[in-house]
């Protein structure tokens, strides 16, 4: 019957189990507390809420009232059915609903103002917060899982908190209303009432369970079918290809399947515990007449009271159906507020000092890595005690096998992630010291895939700078070389580039990084190399751009191409996590035997020279 | 939009039982079995109140008139009303236990012709249509489709259940039966009223949901891009903004229903206080007795409440007529792809290609490959090289018979491809796209593909496609889980598998469309070698863009604008194409002028 043991069930969210707090261990209550502890909105005037609920719930107990009245004063009276006092207690009776209408109308609104509300609330910090998580840059594919934290796991709490929440406390409070009223009337009754409906309110808790997994295997099952599904669209042209299409339909089906009978089970259960309310109030519904019957030989009760009784009893069983039902679905939204909550409660792993930090001053950084190490939670060393200058102004290639750690390199520079051990300083300041606004303000990114907004290129390339006049924007564009191209694209700066940036291509979009970054106009820039080949034009217009870029800015580059590192002032060689070479290209080529010097190797036969 | 649905209405709801036809068609068994649950259900609704004004009339009254009962009678009641109960629980099971199966059944089935489908139709078709719009088709859409379904055989136990208690009304007392008749009919058009108002706005929220889903899909796969420019705080804007316009239509929704609700419950409540004092009259006038008081009293209240399903029923209709018809233009599409029944022959380790005449266009207006003709002899590679949109990539397309051309034709080992059987292609020619898509299965299962292979086989394929080192490194091998709902892995990886998964075929055609893109040039580099080694004797035919790739090759093609340029060898065609040196130097040139700049 207690939500509490109800939803306490494990509810393994396969889609972040092994990376987000999934909040498991959350008591039922212990959610709804935290939950108004993100959401303050939701306290907002609930006594006034609750006390507008009861009001509304005397509503229900009006009609039978009216009846019993009506049986035994008006029809049945002592002096023969009495016309005006039926009327007169009509108007009353409908004075009293039209109150408890508005009481009604009146909680719905609050009820529904104070949750959506609290949840807009809860659904911003949420959104806030995991652009303060760690696992995002490393983990492409949980992207799905937390955009349902803010999307569907609140929207699932919002029609709990409306529909369910007050609902259930009011169902509640419909019972003991009507078993109070029924008491009043005869409590032998009453009694006789609960007692029918005591099986009831015993197996509640087993079918809760047994609801709970149904419903999980449900969404599991949801889950396979949709990915089965997305096999032969995504994957058109290698089913295609393969020819794997009767092993495609094949997994399809199965899919299918097990979700048809996954829901269907769930479906029994539904229908099965919703009929038991019933037989229980036919029970109730007998047992009543006799009893009252035999109460009544007694003297112990009218007539009336005990056909009131019968209209008692529905009132019992509309609620009590009612709270079964929002027991069901308080699973589903406990476990989504939970998530939320999950999200909320991990910690953020980068620290912003704040407006208390350090600010940089503007012009080339030098920077000093201390040994520094660094190393996943719980996964191997990527950087083993690495301690190096970066001069001001100088340009600097990292170079390294794929896994030797040099992209590691990047996000430390850039506080994406902080060191194990060690520490990064620009301009003799600790990383973590240093306010974000103004590290963000000095260093920029300028990542691997330049990845682009749904909307205009001016907007895009705005995004560095935020507010900047159009005129800057071209002044970048002629600064980079890149004028022409712009002014070449169908709508110039206008072009809208679609989702992701897909209708440019992908050294086009490289080049709405590269304006951005400019226009960001950075003292630190770091660079991490797009590996995937373009067409060779662009290609050099890319590092035309990127050339120009550089100039006048300390650079760091996480090299995938030696031409790179070719042109750079200095070369550091990663090997294993270690740094194991630096200095010029030509000096490190010539010494036989070093990695460099095989990495050139391999890269000088690759282009076939 | 709104005014579409208004005008569109009257149309609407015809549609929707049209639709609802459909479903009972398929699955008239179930759909009879809920049905008769249903009524059953309201057949026992409506007995409950007769048993109970018979037990008032014939039980209560006289026993409490008497002072006496006799105990049969009091047997009678218990049996009655538990009986009625029980039937009536098995009503319930009936209905919506029946309701479901045959909503899932009909799901069920709709999601398996449309995937069916998806495998027939061209890939044409597949290019014409968005992933998205394909994946909610057989998922939103079906859902919208047959949502009717669920509160359908409530709907019509309720327009029984109505139409018996008026006559049980009727026979009771005709006057406070007409009370009745006018309760009924106005919980209806409140109803109607109801779903009016706010469905408008429920649309509304479901579209702005949708926004602040997208919102927050773009924000987070950028988060590398809003990080590091500290975009945070505008990003949360964005996001909040939406966000505020849910929650404002939301609680303009909530205003609406809060008003709604009161009222279709005061609306038989109302009618029951006008019962008791119409009543009174008629039982002073001796018209009518208390128990049928009881009884019009007591059917009011228990049939006002169900009325609301029809209300739901009719609500479901715009959202399932649209679904519907978006689910029959995939089922309606036509175009399967028409296969010969010659079998692919095998000769040697490598097959012979000719590519005659081959023409193609998307559009009429622009032709995207034009005459293009070559021969590869068994056991060559050949590059094709050509900027971006020279046709490169359709080229590989039309040879592993993705799409047929226009005009002319392509022959591999003496059979044109469109005579082959379905399926035999696959087995002599295996291709590598650009983008690797992997199953979420196994790697072992995405690397074989239900090919029956061993797991040497399967090892070797990685190692030649550079791919072994970090299989073995993952958690459990080749039996780690891949896919969206597996182990994620680079881009470089991914297109390692899917190399993998062609070389463990051997086919003596193997086509490689920028299959290494996303590769490290090193690790490129010993994938060629390995190529060049281990899938000894096969034919190869590679689109490349890095000059390794190239030099690889017997021969290259080079492509422009969709026709054939030139065709040599690289050093030829280094020598005497302007613009083939263009192409493949640009590389160089970009480097030599980095190196000159200070």
């Amino acid at each position: 019957m207690s939500t509490t043991d109800a939803a306490t069930d494990p509810e393994v969210d396969e889609a972040n189990s092994t990376v987000m707090d999934t909040g498991d261990d959350i008591r039922a209550l212990d959610t709804i507390r935290r939950g108004v502890h993100f959401s303050p909105e939701l306290k907002e005037g609930v006594w006034g809420t609750l006390a507008l609920a009861v009001l509304a719930s005397v509503g229900q107990v009006v009609v039978p009232v009216a009846v019993q009245q009506t049986l035994d004063r008006g029809i049945n009276g002592p002096g023969g059915p009495d016309v005006s006092f039926t009327v007169l207690m009509g108007v009353a009776a409908a004075a009293a609903i039209v109150l408890t209408s508005w009481a009604s109308y009146a909680m719905t609104t609050r009820l529904f103002t104070t949750s959506e509300r609290g949840l807009a609330t809860l659904r911003v910090k949420a959104f806030r917060h995991v652009h303060d998580l760690p696992l995002l840059t490393q983990n492409t594919e949980r992207r799905g899982a937390l955009v349902a934290r803010v999307t569907s796991d609140v929207d699932q709490v919002s029609q709990f908190l409306v529909f369910g929440g007050l609902l259930f406390v009011v169902s509640i409070g419909q019972v003991l209303v009507a078993t109070v009223v029924m008491v009043i009337y005869s409590w032998q009754l009453a009694l006789v009432v609960w007692v029918c409906f005591a099986p009831l309110f015993l197996s509640l808790r087993y079918f809760q369970r047994k609801l709970s997994d149904a419903y999980g295997t449900v969404r599991r099952q949801v889950g396979l079918m949709l990915s089965a599904i997305s096999e032969p669209v995504v994957g058109a042209a290698v089913v295609r290809s393969y020819a794997v299409e009767a092993r495609t339909q094949e997994r399809i089906d199965t899919a299918i399947s097990a979700f048809q009978a996954a829901s269907t089970r769930a479906q029994g259960f539904t229908a099965f515990s919703f009929s038991l309310g019933g037989v229980s109030a036919g029970l109730a519904n007998a047992g009543v007449l006799i009893v009252g019957i035999w109460l009544g030989f007694a003297g112990d009760i009218t007539a009336g009271e005990v056909l009131a009784f019968a209209f008692l009893v529905t009132l019992f069983v509309g609620p009590v159906q009612m709270g079964t039902q929002i027991l069901t679905d308080a699973q589903n939204a406990i476990a989504g507020w939970r998530r939320v909550i999950g999200i909320l409660e991990t910690p953020a792993d980068l620290v912003d000092p704040g407006p208390d930090g350090r600010s940089l001053p503007r012009g080339p950084i030098d920077v000093h890595l201390d040994a520094v190490s660094f190393s996943y939670p719980g996964g191997p060393r990527v950087l083993r005690d690495v301690t190096m200058d970066i001069a001001a102004g100088s340009r600097i290639a990292i170079v390294g096998e794929t896994g030797s750690g040099k992209s590691t390199f990047a996000k430390l520079l850039t506080r994406l992630m902080d060191p194990s051990e060690g520490a990064v300083l620009l301009d003799g300041v600790d990383v973590r010291e240093i306010s974000q606004a103004s590290l963000r303000r000095s260093v920029v990114l300028v990542p691997q895939e330049g990845f682009l907004f749904d909307d205009t290129v001016t907007a895009n390339v705005r995004y560095g700078r935020l507010g900047a006049p159009e005129a800057d924007i071209l002044a970048s564009a002629d600064a980079l070389g890149l004028g022409d191209w712009v002014a070449g694209l169908p709508r110039g700066l206008a072009t809208r580039v679609g989702q992701r940036g897909e209708s440019l291509s992908a050294g086009e979009r490289q080049l709405v990084a590269l304006l951005r970054a400019h226009l960001a106009d950075p003292d630190l820039l770091v660079l991490d190399e797009a590996t995937s080949a373009v067409d060779p034009a662009l290609e050099m217009r890319i590092g035309r751009a990127l050339e120009r870029l550089m100039s006048g800015r300390t650079s760091v580059t996480i090299a995938h191409r030696l031409s790179t590192a070719e042109s750079a002032d200095e070369v550091v060689v990663v090997d294993k996590g270690r740094v194991v070479q630096r200095g010029h290209h030509s000096v490190l080529v010539g010494q036989a035997g070093s990695v460099y010097a095989g990495l050139h190797s391999s890269w000088v036969a690759q282009q076939g020279r | 939009m709104t005014d579409q649905q208004v005008a569109a209405r009257g149309s609407t709801t015809r549609d929707g039982f049209a639709v609802l036809l459909v479903a009972i068609k398929r699955e008239p068994w179930i759909f009879g079995v809920s049905t008769v649950g249903s009524l059953l259900f309201g057949a026992l609704t409506v007995a409950d109140a007769w048993v109970l004004g018979w037990s008032t009339d014939h039980v209560v009254l006289p026993a409490f008139d008497q002072g006496k009962v006799d105990g049969s009678l009091l047997l009678a009641i218990l049996a009655l009303f538990l009986g009625v109960a029980i039937l009536r629980a098995v009503g319930i099971v009936a209905r919506r236990l029946g309701a479901g199966v045959m909503q899932y059944r009909m799901q069920a089935h709709t999601r398996r012709a449309v995937t069916r489908q998806y495998l027939s139709l061209p890939m044409e078709w597949h290019q014409r249509h968005p992933t998205g719009q394909l994946l909610s088709n057989a998922n939103a859409d079906v859902e919208a489709a047959w949502g009717p379904i669920a509160p359908l055989p409530m709907a019509v136990g309720t327009v029984a259940m109505m139409v018996i208690a008026i006559i049980q009304m009727l026979v009771a007392d005709v006057v406070m039966a007409l009370v009745g008749l006018l309760v009924f009919p106005a919980v209806v058009l409140a109803n109607l009223a109801y779903q009016r108002l706010a469905s408008p706005l429920m649309t509304r929220a479901q579209q702005l949901r949708a926004e602040v889903s997208e919102i927050a899909h773009e924000s987070f796969d950028g988060a590398m891009v809003v990080k590091t420019l500290g975009r945070e705080p505008e990003e949360m804007a964005r996001f909040a903004a939406k966000a505020e316009e849910l929650r404002d239509v939301n609680i303009r929704a909530g205003r609406i229903r809060a008003a709604f609700d009161p009222t279709l419950a005061a609306l038989p409540n109302i009618g029951v206080l006008v019962v008791l004092s119409v009543g009174v009259s008629r039982v002073l006038s001796g018209a009518t007795d208390a128990g049928d008081v009881v009884t019009v009293a007591y059917l009011l209240t228990i049939v006002s409440f169900p009325i609301r399903s029809i209300g739901w029923l009719l609500g479901e209709f715009p959202r399932s007529v649209v679904g519907f018809r978006r689910v029959s233009e995939v089922l309606e599409a036509r175009g399967e792809m028409r296969y010969g029944d010659r079998s692919a022959t095998a000769e040697g380790v490598g097959a012979h290609v000719t590519v005659e005449n081959l023409a193609y266009s998307y559009d009429p207006e622009q032709s995207v490959l034009d005459d293009v003709s070559f021969v590869v002899e068994p056991g060559r590679t050949v590059a094709l090289v050509g900027a971006t949109a020279s046709g490169k990539s359709t080229l590989t397309n039309l040879m592993t018979r993705l799409v047929d051309p226009d005009g002319g034709r392509i022959i591999v080992d003496g059979t044109d491809l469109r005579e082959l059987a379905a399926g035999e292609l696959a087995r002599s020619v295996s291709t590598v796209p650009q983008s690797a898509f992997l199953f979420d299965d196994t790697v072992r299962d995405n690397v074989a593909l239900g090919a029956d292979v061993s797991d040497e086989q399967i090892w070797s394929a990685l190692r030649a496609a550079q791919a072994d080192g970090f299989v073995a490194a993952l958690s459990h091998g080749l039996d780690t889980r891949l896919g969206e709902r597996g182990t994620s892995l680079s881009g470089g990886q991914r297109q390692r598998i899917s190399l993998a998964r062609a070389l463990v075929r051997r086919p003596r055609l193997l086509i490689l469309d920028d299959a290494t893109s996303a590769v490290d040039p090193e690790v490129e580099a010993r994938i060629l070698a390995a190529l060049r080694s281990d899938a000894g004797g096969a034919t190869l035919v590679v689109v490349a863009y890095r000059k390794a790739t190239i030099a690889l090759a017997d021969e290259v093609v080079h492509l422009e604008n969709g026709r054939i340029a030139d065709r040599g060898t690289h050093r030829e065609l280094l020598e005497r194409s302007p613009s083939y040196a263009n192409l493949v130097n640009a590389y160089e040139q970009q480097a030599e002028l980095a190196g000159d700049m200070p």
